[in-house]
């Protein structure tokens, strides 16, 4: 069972490779393999999360090093669920790129496609801090490639924004990294809970420093209002399936600061006191009125579909922020919530930017598309999860967030914002929804008023039929759109598993011991040198009085 | 040292953040470059500052630097100079498709006007320097 962890990370990394050398000249052959991996990918990540649903937390030794020395990774609920959703959401993204033929517009896009599986599932299943900086590049450098897949004017000059932003956010990620380890002397995500439980209320200026600079990293990744301006145009602007595929690299961002300030930084801690009531928790609702009110102003459909998303981290992070069970909990189930509905939007619009003559996303209206009505219902169906109407799952995401605020001193300006904000939300949609799928038979019955006395229209349809366009997108579409109304429908089940992730994150005591209890190799030490390090050199390890056994052998992976 | 080392973090901090905004490719580039060189040299000096020791453990070394940032700024490094490479060649390519390398999101109307003026009135320079060139040679 053990190596089957290291399975979501060593598969896309061995199948990305493979597809470069072997079948780099072979879109069919490409496409076959690619598929087979992800599919595996989404059946190992299937049996992790059945491995760790009754609470079993599996630690994976890379190297078998024993734990503060070498790099762990760890299944426990909440990164087998997020590796569960990952693969899932990249076999239907995978399907509609093949479908619609985005793969072959460009060069590698199914080992870069890999290789962005294979950071996403290493971030989630990393124990150790600079490990999750090392996969956050895997999958950054991986998502440049794809985001500027097929090229394009308008796509270089949004990539050159998003990458920059990124390195930045990567500095930023090394500078926090690097104060973390100056203060406690290790980057195992255990250990440091440890460590910095131990640490005293007196010297911790450099771990609170340390604290913020980490939530600031995460908040670039989760697009939190003044750390979002990298998104609208990079999502906008990238090809539709990465786009899909990217609904859930924000989520990481979400994923990064509920591990972290659940094991790490707990919410009792007095170092962090105020991170989340003072700061976040404004910035989130910003972010969701800004999100909504994005949607209200955008021109075309695909920024329509990016404001959307920036929306919905605003109202994830507002959950988060909360910091209860209840709260991290409804945050856990609106992620998967909007990750799925995002996706399904993205390639929605990318349906309809295909099929339109003119004004590809562009919000105006234009002659009717082939097979408007389905679309339009689809579209129609995504909006309302997406904006939080019943019956689908973002209605009640919408009221498991807003019971969880009910128990807030910022109640009235949490609901307000929410409340307010979806009402925006549903104005926009309605508005895209209508001008682009309603006008058009408004425009259709002008035409043909106008060229009705030539008579040309008609004929001119009947002596060139257009191709059918390809029904494996509306698949994929469709497919998102039936998990979207399973998470509804299975709405109980589902909140109360997560609510038993939550509860296992609140309790971080198992996680601790599982990582650093594990038996693997140790560093041969037979003189005790280990002794010296904890005294002489790393002088932070003077903070810690050694009650635990570890703490004796000093020093981290 | 350690002042030297705070200071030299600082300045290239600083600098690299002066770079990263302005609004063309080249200087946001050498910006982050600056920038990743401070987070490099901040890495190195948290394993805290020693000089000529070992980054050993062995009974008897009393006194050693610590070999795990070492191993951090390694992979810092390398991982800053890949990106480095990768934004390079996307801002090229974009300077190159766009024929304009600015980093910031204006819309085109006003990029265009401001080109076309300046493409006019180098227009009209560029006769006359090629005219000038010809009369001296």
């Amino acid at each position: 069972m053990t190596h089957w962890i290291v399975a979501p990370i060593v598969l896309p990394a061995m199948m990305a490779a493979i597809i470069v050398l072997i079948a780099r000249e072979h879109l069919a052959l490409q496409r076959v393999l690619s598929m087979a991996a992800t599919v595996a990918l989404a059946l190992i990540a299937a049996g992790l999360a059945w491995h760790a649903a009754d609470g079993t937390i599996a630690v994976y030794l890379l190297g078998d090093w024993q734990a503060p020395f070498g790099i762990v990774l760890v299944a426990d609920r909440l990164s087998t669920t997020f590796v569960l959703l990952t693969a899932v959401l990249a076999v239907i993204v995978l399907l509609y790129a093949i479908g619609s033929g985005w793969d072959g517009r460009g060069r590698h896009f199914h080992a870069l496609f890999q290789f962005q599986l294979m950071g996403i599932a290493g971030a989630f299943l990393t124990g150790d801090a600079f490990n999750l900086f090392v996969f956050f590049e895997v999958l950054l450098i991986a998502s440049y490639g794809l985001m500027l897949h097929s090229g394009g004017t308008e796509r270089y000059r949004a990539g050159v924004q998003y990458v920059v932003y990124n390195l930045l956010g990567s500095t930023l990620f090394l500078f926090a990294l690097g104060t973390i380890y100056a203060e406690t002397g290790t980057l195992n995500m255990a250990h440091l809970a440890q460590r910095v439980a131990e640490i005293g209320s007196e010297a911790t200026g450099g771990l609170r420093v340390a604290a913020v600079l980490l939530l600031l990293v995460f908040a670039v990744k989760a697009a939190i209002l003044p750390l979002h301006f990298w998104l609208p145009g990079a999502y906008a602007h990238a090809p539709a399936p990465v786009a899909a595929l990217f609904a859930v690299m924000t989520k990481i961002g979400a994923y990064g600061i509920i591990r972290v300030y659940t094991l790490v930084f707990p919410p009792d801690l007095a170092v962090t006191q105020g991170l989340f009531d003072t700061w976040l928790l404004p910035g989130a609702l910003l972010t969701l009125a800004l999100g909504m009110i994005g949607v209200l102003g955008s021109r075309g459909l695909d920024r329509l579909v990016a404001f959307a998303v920036i929306g919905s981290m605003g109202m994830l992070m507002a959950s988060i922020s909360v910091f209860t069970e209840k709260g991290i909990s409804a945050a856990l189930y609106y992620a998967i919530h909007s990750t799925l509905a995002t996706a399904a939007l993205f390639l929605l619009v990318d349906v309809v930017r295909d099929r339109r003559k003119g004004p590809s996303a562009r919000l105006t209206a234009a002659p009717p598309i082939e097979g408007g009505a389905l679309i339009a219902g689809m579209f129609f169906a995504a909006a309302i999860a997406m904006t939080g109407l019943p019956p689908l799952s973002g209605f009640l995401g919408k009221l498991l967030i807003l019971d969880a605020a009910a128990q807030t001193p910022a109640l009235a300006w949490v609901w307000a914002v929410i409340l307010g904000s979806s009402l925006v939300a549903v104005v926009g949609f309605a508005r895209a929804g209508s001008t682009v799928f309603w006008k058009s038979h408004e425009v259709a019955a002008d035409q043909a008023r106008v060229t009705d006395p030539e008579e040309e229209q008609g004929a001119h349809e009947a002596a060139d039929p257009p191709a059918r366009p390809p029904v494996l997108p509306l698949v994929a579409i469709g497919a998102l759109l039936a998990l979207l109304v399973a998470v509804t429908v299975l709405a109980g089940p589902i909140t109360r598993y997560l609510g038993a992730t939550t509860a296992q994150l609140f309790a971080p005591q198992p996680y601790i011991s599982a990582v650093l209890e594990k038996a693997g190799k140790e560093i041969a030490d037979p003189h005790g040198a280990g002794h010296a390090e904890g005294e002489a050199a790393e002088a932070p390890v003077e903070d810690h009085t050694g009650g635990v056994a570890q703490d004796n052998e000093g020093g981290s992976h | 040292m350690e002042l030297l080392m705070a200071s030299g973090i600082g300045v290239l901090t600083f600098a690299g953040i002066y770079l990263v905004l302005r609004l063309r490719t080249f200087p946001v580039i050498i910006g982050t470059s600056l920038l990743s060189y401070a987070v490099n040299v901040f890495l190195f000096s948290t394993g805290r500052l020693v000089v000529n020791q070992p980054p050993i453990l062995r009974d008897g070394v009393e006194s050693y630097t610590d070999p795990l940032p070492q191993a951090l700024v390694l992979t810092a490094i390398v991982i800053s100079f890949g990106m480095t490479a990768v934004i390079v060649m996307i801002a090229l390519n974009a300077f190159l498709s766009a024929d304009d390398d600015h980093v910031d999101d204006q819309p085109h109307g006003a990029f265009d006007v401001q080109r076309k003026q300046r493409g006019a009135t180098m227009g009209s320079d560029l006769p006359a320097g090629d005219a000038e060139d010809e009369v001296r040679a």
